[in-house]
């Protein structure tokens, strides 16, 4: 049972490559490089044999900590939960829970990243290889790291997936939940830029990690060595009481994951209400930003890409505080500008086959384009205005003020243009609509990153002009040059948006059709 | 269906712009349709024509080549070959012209189901060009006549099968199309539904209308359509008034008798021990 489910998942894995060479690629690249990792990381382990005892465990257990931390987190921001096996397909099948679990922790643990973590975490044995009882507790605490690693991120997913199922998680506050998560990564940059200052504390911070679920499993055997075994055998506790409430809270969340429909109803509107539909001008192009916007509000997965907007000014204002200069924090508006402007570049992606509704009505090209980019200006223009100001304001550099106006307007119109142009020929897999936005499409990846790369160069070339004026500006200190940046940043800016809009509506009246047969392939291959 | 009251008169197409002294075009022309996926040869030179005030019945097995025909025909999928006229306008020459001609329902594809029902339907009309009134009025009548009042206000993500065909049938028909081309329609409908639809559809025919539906159901087609096509493979074995293609048999015996692949087998031993 376990076997066929190991077997399924590694039979998944090889039929998804032989699809995508370039997923192949990159999974031979990320190999490598794990096997690099891997390699120093096992030499670095052994050579802390020689090493004293204090340093050994100080070591070991602040790099387990991460290692679980970032088995849990890490996912949730960048790729999404991998779920080759994904439990809700598995339903249909008789499988008592007690072998599912286990047939998904083994799968887990023989994936790459669990290969490398478990040989990484086996290999402090021979760093503990000090005698018989310090080895078999680095062993036994080895493998309840690796453990706790895997059924972690198992927990994690599966506590997303459920609190996806209830309506008011799918909508806008789904995301916003997971707003502090990823802000644990600057804080915890943070605490660390703090103790690098006095790396006396590193120690001290070693050992209250080590009597937390994330340090425990790996400070057994540095209390070993020490004969300090009152505490060892507490902390083996604290490890195996860390696993049982893991398992248990993945139990009970998978099981009602299980049981819960996806579409739990609830969303009701009295009749007559047409929301935006009735506020927006009654034209073709007015009734896709209404549409449109409706989705930034109802559908998380655009939602997702609001995140960026309250995480850009906290990540550059406390780079900011370290380098006492508030050069970075300006640059908030532009960049925000920037990316919110990209974040349609792939919308009819979004839209999926539900695309066929513009084609059967005959809408144009020009139409569609213009709609999309109006719903997004709706939400991007006020934000970006807000965000410019207010962060001149927090520096009191007022005197900035317009060319980084200028430098935003180019940003955000220019990505309008890009944006209008991509998404009439980038047709990317994504989760479907009521998908956990979090999860990764099947077979996204590289492929998605690669566009994405090639569009944000796009896009950068064509804010080049105005950010050129912009430094000028800033060279010479010149108020003159400041507003130039400006009437640069909208004219260009307008230009580029009127030429994208053209060429992307023009793309689409020829080609809409194909676009539409590769959206459906998409949709088969999910 | 008496019972169930009625509010609003069926929809109405809009008038033919008949030139006088020429003999209209027919409502739908596929002349030599092609189209190819890899290996396989999904439609095979195929041609139909569908008389204006028609109410065409498309049937055919699983795989024949149906819906990508309907796609082909309504502009949402290229040919590899061949031609599309609707009322005499080309659709992949002047597809904004001939598409505001097209009621479609397609199937296979979402709706932008993230929108209530309302919305949905009034998305479609504000597409089509039409302005907020004539929009809102429709829309009401619509959702009147389809029995989706009660449901006006809920996601189309969070309806049923059946109330999904119907809010699709309803976009489908909001601009009031000289024709209307629905992939299986009564899939997962229920009866009753089934049957308003069905009023709808003969209402809208003797309307001046034209109607072309996809079907398995052959009992369906037999009672409701006044012509019909069997297509298998790619290409129509034949076509023309019902009465003509089941001659003195029932449409789903003749159907058989073109299509074959019935078997009389009573499956494997171990199925039957229940």
């Amino acid at each position: 049972m376990v076997a066929t489910l190991v077997k399924l998942r590694f039979l998944v894995l090889r039929n998804s490559l032989k699809r995508s060479v370039w997923q192949l690629v990159a999974v031979i690249i990320g190999g490598l490089y794990g096997l690099g990792v891997l390699g120093f990381a096992v030499i670095g382990l052994v050579a802390l044999r020689f090493a004293p005892v204090e340093l050994a465990s100080t070591i070991l257990v602040l790099a387990g900590s991460a290692l679980i931390l970032g088995w849990i987190v890490l996912p949730l921001v960048t790729f999404g939960i991998e779920q080759t096996l994904d439990p809700a397909r598995l339903v249909v099948f008789p499988l008592p829970m007690g072998k599912l679990l286990v047939g998904l922790t083994v799968a887990g643990v023989l994936g790459v990243p669990g290969i490398v973590t478990s040989i990484a975490a086996l290999a402090t044995v021979a760093t503990w290889s000090l005698d018989v009882l310090t080895a078999i507790g680095a062993f036994v605490g080895a493998v309840l790291g690796v453990l706790i690693c895997v059924i972690g991120s198992r927990t994690m997913a599966a506590l997303s997936t459920s609190l996806q199922s209830r309506r008011r998680f799918r909508e806008l506050s789904g995301i916003l939940i997971f707003i502090p998560l990823i802000l644990l990564g600057p804080l915890i940059a943070g605490l660390a830029q703090g103790i690098r200052n006095s790396s006396d504390a590193l120690p001290g911070l070693a050992r209250s990690l080590s009597w937390s679920p994330l340090g425990a499993p790996w400070s057994i055997p540095a209390d070993l060595a020490i004969g300090d075994y009152g505490p060892a055998a507490l902390k083996l506790l604290i490890a195996l009481a860390t696993l049982a409430v893991l398992v248990l809270v993945w139990r009970r969340s998978l099981a009602l994951a299980l049981v819960t429909p996806k579409a739990s109803g609830g969303h009701r509107v009295a009749r007559g209400k047409t929301g935006l539909f009735g506020v927006l001008p009654a034209t073709p192009a007015g009734a896709i930003a209404a549409r449109c916007l409706t989705y930034w509000r109802r559908d998380p997965r655009y939602a997702r890409q609001l995140i960026i907007v309250p995480l850009v000014p906290v990540l550059l204002w406390f780079y900011s505080n370290n380098l006492h200069s508030f050069a970075l924090f300006n640059a908030t508006g532009p960049i925000v500008a920037f990316l919110l402007a990209l974040a349609i570049y792939t919308d009819i992606s979004y839209d999926g086959t539900a695309f066929a509704t513009h084609i059967a009505d005959g809408v144009r090209g020009r139409d569609d384009r213009i709609g999309r980019v109006a719903a997004l200006a709706v939400i991007a223009v006020p934000l970006v205005l807000l965000l410019t100001i207010a962060s001149v304001w927090l520096s009191g550099s007022w005197n900035l003020l317009p060319m980084l106006l200028g430098l935003s307007a180019a940003a955000l119109l220019a990505g309008f243009g890009v944006s209008s142009v991509s998404s009439a020929r980038v047709v990317v897999p994504v989760p479907a609509a009521g998908d956990n936005p979090f999860r990764s499409a099947p077979g996204a990846g590289f492929t998605t990153m690669l566009s994405g790369f090639a569009i944000w160069g796009v896009s950068l070339l064509l804010v080049i002009p105005a950010v050129v004026v912009g430094v000028l500006s800033l060279v010479f200190d010149s108020a003159l040059l400041g507003w130039l940046t400006l009437v640069v940043g909208l004219g260009l800016g307008a230009v580029f948006l009127v030429l994208g809009v053209r060429m992307g509506g023009a793309e689409l009246d020829r080609r809409a059709p194909d676009l539409l047969v590769r959206l459906k392939s998409q949709r088969g291959a999910a | 269906m008496t019972d169930i009251p009625v509010p609003a008169p069926a929809p109405q197409p809009a008038a033919a712009p008949v030139a006088p002294g020429q003999p209209a075009p027919p409502a739908m022309q596929l002349t030599g349709l092609v189209k190819r996926f890899g290996d396989k040869l999904a439609v095979d030179q195929l041609s139909l024509t569908v008389p204006v005030g028609s109410f065409y019945g498309l049937v055919g097995p699983n795989g024949a080549g149906k819906t990508t025909t309907l796609s082909m025909a309504t502009g949402l999928l290229r040919p590899d070959a061949g031609q599309s006229l609707i009322h005499g306008v080309d659709m992949w020459q002047e597809p904004l012209k001939a598409k505001a001609l097209v009621g479609n329902l397609s199937d296979g594809v979402k709706l932008f189901d993230r929108l209530t029902g309302e919305q949905l339907v009034t998305y479609n009309g504000l597409l089509f060009g039409l302005d907020r009134d004539e929009v809102a009025q429709r829309v009401s009548d619509l959702l009147a006549l389809l029995d989706l009042e009660q449901a006006a206000g809920t996601l189309v993500v969070d309806y049923s099968a059946g109330m999904t065909k119907k809010i699709a049938l309803a976009c489908a028909l909001v601009h009031a199309p000289r024709l209307l081309v629905l992939d299986e329609p009564f899939e997962s409908v229920d009866p009753v539904s089934a049957a308003n639809i069905r009023d709808i559809l003969t209402g809208y025919v003797q309307n001046g209308g034209t109607v072309i539906v996809s079907s398995h159901v052959m009992d369906l087609v037999q009672r409701m359509c006044d012509h019909v096509a069997v297509v298998a493979n790619g290409r129509v074995l034949v076509a023309g008034t019902v009465d003509e293609v089941r001659g003195a048999s029932t449409l789903e015996d003749r159907f058989v008798e073109l299509v074959g692949g019935r078997t009389h087998a009573e499956g494997p031993e171990w199925l039957r021990r229940s």
